[in-house]
């Protein structure tokens, strides 16, 4: 079965379903276990650094976003490890997913940005079209 | 010490290089365009960029980071230059630069992270919108043609990013509508008719000022602006850094660097600078991420100057200027005003505030300033509110007591009792209190000797060790025949 498993998220409702479909299939074997990878954007670096006061308050407030997702991944007693990366989500996620060795990655149909990902979000676009294991994409 | 030396060079050559040669053709425009915004020949906006990079490659506490001439500098000078020329500009840059060394070595970047971001937020929306006004002078009402290159310009620097990623679409924006321009013949204005380039590296000067006590009273003022508004931006910029690339900086040494390299570009005929964060943010997606990245962007762009200064002066003012109003988009932070929705009011004041103020003034320390003053206002007044809420439990009247009890806070303390009550049994909790000073002890002297005259028992509870010292050590209540007095 799929025992490492990445979990790509941004906070968005599309990243909690992700998340759910996660559980179900890390619950089928017991030694799984899933890196969840949240991705600080380049482009909105400025932005965030701007409108937090120091390290401490924007490591926090990133956090934050994932907490449901956490509380999830808890409640359902599964070992996990959250991952912070830093640059474009795309390319980052791609390349952090073709270094590990991961049976399956998971990630949301679209994220936050609704302008850009009308149709199929390009973030999830990108991951199919370049990542060597097995997608799931979650709607 | 070698060991990080090495890392901090050599550990990605190929992607520094790369991307210091990305960042030596975004800087060129801006350099020149900051130039005419001060007032000064594009010689000495490229002077400083190329000095400034270069050294803070050396001695800066970021790496990766791109300082060089910038807007929020270039727009303090405007009057030095106006009334005194640019001999003056140059001995204020070195003024400049001995001041930020006197902050690092003070650790006054340790105090900065302490300005509020309500004042960061409108700092750079004031910056944002400084340069779009400078910006207005050379496109409004001078033809149709330049409203057309403008247009043509925010649309190559908007669009082709989509399609060319590895050259800087102001650049492409520059050569394109330049040679547009020469064959042509339009009638355009041009930076040559703004000021002149020379073809050669910089050399070292004295500026031509006299000595005097009198110099000092003129450049001083700008030199201290100059000062804080660099260090400020060069702050700001090394956190984004840090964060983009998930590492820490030295802010110290940063703040010593900025000071050593506008003390060398003043003797080398170059404005004041600081880093960029456009420029910072274009280096790391590019992949810069070390020293090397810094110095290559310097000196590859003063290699393109001496090669081919003679084009950049038929660059349209035009161009420059859409590609200024481009630069005042991206510094802009758009979501200030869902922030002016969500924030506490008094936040929101204090960044519309700061906006007016460097408007008004055209001086981005004077709003920085104001902020900061504002904002501690309004901690004061938010901290010195105290709530007092009464409540009925069986035959005892409680006063429940929230907040910080001090100085400022008094007097809302001693309004929120009435004093009307008779052979009643008053309890006043401290839980969700502190005391801070006498004359908090001395409001609580005096509620429960008031209490006292008209028959009441009073019991203080739930102090908390520190107050409940304080209280030990200053109260007089406990004290049978005490009278108000003393505090």
């Amino acid at each position: 079965m799929y025992k490492r498993i990445l979990l790509a998220v941004d906070g968005s409702e599309h990243s909690i379903r992700a998340t759910e479909e996660s559980i179900k299939i890390a619950s089928l074997c017991k030694e799984c276990f899933i890196e969840v990878v949240y991705v600080a954007d380049f482009s909105k670096t400025k932005r965030d650094v701007l409108h937090s006061q120091g390290r401490e308050e924007l490591e926090l407030s990133r956090r934050k976003k994932l907490l449901p997702i956490e509380e999830q991944l808890k409640s359902n007693s599964l070992t996990y490890h959250v991952k912070i990366l830093h640059g474009e989500p795309g390319p980052t996620i791609v390349e952090y997913a073709n270094q590990g060795e991961f049976d399956l990655i998971v990630i949301g149909s679209r994220g936050l940005n609704s302008l850009q990902e009308m149709v199929l979000g390009s973030v999830s676009h990108k991951v199919v079209k370049r990542v060597n294991s097995p997608v799931l994409i979650v709607k | 010490m070698v060991e990080k030396l090495k890392k901090e060079w050599f550990s990605n050559v190929r992607g520094d290089v790369l991307a210091g040669i990305v960042v030596a053709l975004a800087l060129i425009p801006e350099a020149i365009a900051f130039s005419i915004i001060a007032g000064v020949d594009p010689m000495v906006g490229l002077y400083a960029s190329f000095c400034i990079a270069v050294i803070i490659a050396f001695v800066g506490g970021r790496p990766g980071m791109i300082s060089a001439a910038t807007g929020a500098m270039a727009l303090l000078m405007v009057p030095l230059v106006k009334e005194h020329g640019l001999n003056y500009l140059l001995a204020a840059t070195i003024l400049t630069g001995i001041i930020q060394v006197i902050f690092g070595v003070f650790k006054v970047a340790k105090v900065m992270k302490f300005i509020p971001r309500a004042v960061m937020i409108g700092f750079v929306n004031a910056l944002a919108i400084l340069i779009f006004m400078a910006q207005v002078p050379h496109f409004i009402g001078i033809s149709t043609l330049t409203y057309v290159f403008v247009a043509i310009t925010l649309v190559i620097v908007y669009v082709l990013p989509r399609f060319i990623k590895v050259v800087p679409a102001p650049l492409i924006a520059i050569i394109a509508l330049t040679a547009v321009a020469i064959f042509s013949n339009a009638d355009l204005r041009t930076v040559g008719d703004l000021g002149a380039i020379t073809q050669s590296l910089p050399s070292f000067f004295i500026p031509d000022v006299p000595f005097t006590f009198e110099t000092l009273q003129i450049i001083f003022p700008y030199s201290l602006a100059l000062a804080i508004v660099g260090l400020l931006e060069a702050l700001l910029t090394a956190s984004i850094v840090d964060d983009m690339t998930g590492t820490e900086s030295n802010k110290t040494r940063e703040s010593k660097g900025q000071g050593i390299a506008n003390i060398v570009t003043g003797f080398f005929g170059g404005m004041a600078g600081c880093a960029m964060i456009g420029q910072s943010v274009i280096n790391v997606k590019s992949g810069g991420r070390g020293r090397l990245s810094t110095l290559i962007a310097g000196a590859f762009l003063m290699f393109l100057i001496i090669v081919l200064g003679d084009l950049v002066v038929r660059i349209p003012m035009s161009v420059l200027v859409g590609i200024m109003i481009m630069v005042s988009i991206g510094t802009f932070d758009w979501t200030s005003f869902s922030y002016l929705k969500k924030a506490p009011k008094s936040d929101a004041v204090v960044m519309l505030v700061t906006v007016a103020i460097v408007v008004a003034t055209h001086d981005l320390s004077k709003g920085v300033i104001a902020g900061v003053i504002l904002s501690a206002i309004f901690f004061v007044a938010k901290i010195s509110t105290i709530k007092v809420t009464k409540k009925q439990e069986k035959q005892n009247t409680v006063f429940q007591v929230e907040g910080q009890l001090f100085f400022a806070s008094v007097e809302g303390f001693l309004e929120a009792f009435d004093f009307s009550a008779e052979n009643k049994n008053i309890i006043i909790d401290f839980s969700g209190a502190h005391i801070w000073d006498d004359s908090a002890v001395g409001a609580i002297d005096k509620v429960v000797i008031k209490y006292r005259e008209n028959k009441n028992v009073v019991t203080i509870k739930n102090l908390d060790s520190a107050s409940q010292k304080l209280v030990d050590k200053l109260a007089i209540y406990n004290n049978s025949n005490a009278k108000l007095s003393g505090h």
